[in-house]
């Protein structure tokens, strides 16, 4: 019998279309899988009843031959788009309780197309931080292990020793790793969809900003935000992007232009493109591993017929102190609306006044990296360092983003390891200066500021045996040609190792 | 240190998150090691250089000025409090705020 949870979102798609199987018997065995799996944590909230009722509907659909582009897939959902009736806490305290009275635009658009809900992934608190432990709902973990002695194992019903799946989507990407989807949401604000696919060998794709709405997402950086898939393999990225994107009149920074079709720039190669190689990216005190593997993917692409063009980008050491002014700024400001009137948490007493209500609510409700940022956001928006802090940023965000224009003068496609490391141990850096965390970002971050797309690929397995990625990054609006590129990685790395399945 | 316990003392208030004072002094060195290490912006020539607030270059959408019919649009007051801590008659209800 097929193992269903096995098969690539594209194949499952055809498989599906071909009445090979039902989206019942998909389904079906991705919510076992799941329930299996709670070791994980990778679910806040499994929806199985909603998925099962969504399953029937597409095999009646299916039936008719009829059904969108995904129809019967079945998909997990990152706790911060809004599902409408469906509880959706961005992995906070202070959204206890909170059922949306909507749906977000992008689960709206991939249930038109047909999929079906499995769950609501976790995440990190409002999408902050780097390894998915600023969760009130606990951490993730990844479904990869070390070899050897200090290897993840359960004792008495607890995971002793596990990995961080990454971060902020590390719900998403553990779950894609684990085979509990076919495919995942996520969203990006410094490397949020990249970093954790890195970690887990999985593809991560964030758009560039503007091509997928952020309507009904919740926000923590609206500059910088935007949702793209992880999934197993490229071309189900190409796939999921395809649903996802799209012009939307509810979001003012969704652009109005044609979605092409992303699958069908598989396959054509990159012969001919030039691709940039930016030397500020070799970093003191990275790896030796990931040096070799970014050597290695500079000579897949030149074998595959790409002309590989040495680039500088000086600015780029600016692009994180940049990033912790731009996005707490944005985040204060955004995080302002959780005040335990509307929705979610409401912490007082008889006796407590308004200011009173606002500050024990968001005291209780937010946990310690949100309330960092917060107050990080506020200073540096407050009288008298406004301009020092915030406005001296955006100025080095603009010299980062001209740079990336003048370097898209010379080149199609720009290529990067995605971290500076392999997954770390959870609790590892827990204790650690949060500088140090922060570092996690270092080559993801500087797409975010210019607005740019980028893509995490499975590109090879440390000495410990963790995947370990490498990134291509775009020009604006050309996932096209990314994508061209990601597909060229992924032919030439092979990439075919699993995690064994200890958590069962 | 850029940060000490008064000013984190301040912008918490500004922030309204109630921080209890054991925690003001450990936050105060929290947030000076973040802006500190910040601090080396200080080093980029910024002069004539346009602060950059978003990567999109276009004029914002304008519509006519009507309600929508969607779940932007009017209408729906039982959704618009249905997550309400406390509401009474579709309005949200907060501690006297006018003696």
């Amino acid at each position: 019998m097929t193992d269903y949870t096995e098969l690539s979102l594209a194949d499952l798609r055809d498989g599906l279309k071909k009445k090979d199987f039902t989206s019942a018997e998909v389904t079906d065995a991705y919510i076992a899988r799941i329930e299996g799996a709670a070791a994980l944590n990778a679910f806040i909230t499994p929806t199985p009843d909603i998925a099962r009722d969504k399953a029937t509907e597409s095999d009646a659909r299916l039936a008719k031959g009829e059904g969108g582009a995904l129809e019967g897939v079945p998909l997990g959902i990152k706790d911060l788009f809004c599902t409408r009736d469906t509880l959706t806490t961005a992995a906070s305290h202070i959204l206890d309780g909170f059922h949306p009275k909507y749906e977000s635009t992008v689960t709206t658009n991939l249930f038109a197309d047909g999929a079906v809900m499995l769950g609501k992934l976790n995440l990190d608190e409002f999408a902050m931080g780097s390894s998915n432990e600023t969760s009130y709902y606990g951490d993730v973990v990844n479904p990869w292990r070390r070899t050897g002695d200090n290897a993840t194992r359960i004792e008495a019903g607890k995971v002793v020793g596990g990995l961080t799946p990454g971060g902020s989507s590390g719900g998403s990407s553990s779950a894609v790793a684990a085979r509990l989807c076919a495919g995942a949401t996520a969203t990006d604000t410094g490397g949020s969809i990249r970093q954790p696919a890195a970690f887990t060998g999985t593809v991560g794709l964030k758009p560039t900003y503007g091509r997928v709405s952020r309507w009904g997402v919740v926000a923590f950086a609206s500059s910088l935000d935007q949702a793209g898939p992880i999934t197993r393999t490229v071309r189900d990225s190409a796939i999921m992007l395809k649903s996802m994107a799209g012009h939307d009149p509810k979001d003012s920074t969704c652009i109005d232009r044609p979605v092409p079709d992303y699958e069908a720039v598989l396959g054509q190669g990159v012969k001919g493109l030039k691709i940039g190689v930016p030397k500020e990216y070799r970093i003191d005190g990275m790896p030796e591993e990931i040096e070799k593997l970014w050597q290695q993917g500079i000579d897949w692409m030149r074998d595959a017929g790409a002309e590989i063009v040495d680039i500088s980008l000086p600015m780029t050491k600016y692009a994180l102190p940049v990033y912790y002014i731009v996005a707490p700024a944005e985040a204060s400001s955004n995080l302002a609306r959780y005040d335990g009137v509307k929705y979610g948490l409401r912490v007082a007493d008889d006796k407590d006044n308004i200011t009173a209500l606002y500050e024990k609510t968001r005291a209780a409700g937010f946990g310690d990296e949100v309330k960092r940022r917060i107050l990080i956001g506020t200073y540096v928006l407050s009288a008298g360092y406004y301009d020092a802090y915030y406005i001296r940023a955006q100025k080095v965000r603009k010299k980062i983003f001209d740079e990336f224009q003048e370097a898209y003068k010379q080149v199609d496609l720009i290529l990067t390891p995605s971290t500076p490391s392999a997954a770390f141990g959870l609790g590892e850096k827990k204790n650690a200066d949060p500088v140090e965390m922060y570092l996690n970002d270092i080559f993801t971050v500087t797409a975010n500021l210019a607005g740019l797309p980028g893509i995490s690929v499975p590109a090879g397995l440390d000495g410990q045996g963790l995947p370990l990625g490498l990134q291509l990054i775009g020009r604006p609006f050309d996932e096209e040609t990314l994508l061209k590129g990601a597909d060229a990685l992924e032919q030439s790395a092979g990439f075919t190792a699993k995690p064994d399945e200890w958590w069962v | 240190m850029s940060i000490d316990k008064e000013t984190v003392r301040k912008v918490a208030k500004l922030a309204r998150i109630a921080e209890p004072e054991e925690r003001l002094e450990p936050l105060a060195k929290e947030l000076s090691g973040i802006l500190d290490w910040i601090e080396m912006l200080n080093e980029v020539d910024v002069e004539g250089v346009e602060a950059m607030a978003s990567t999109v270059e276009t004029q914002l959408p304008m519509r006519e000025d009507v309600l929508t019919h969607d779940y932007t649009g009017g209408g729906k007051p039982e959704d618009i409090v249905a997550n309400a801590p406390k509401t009474e008659d579709h309005f949200f209800v907060v501690p006297k705020v006018v003696e």
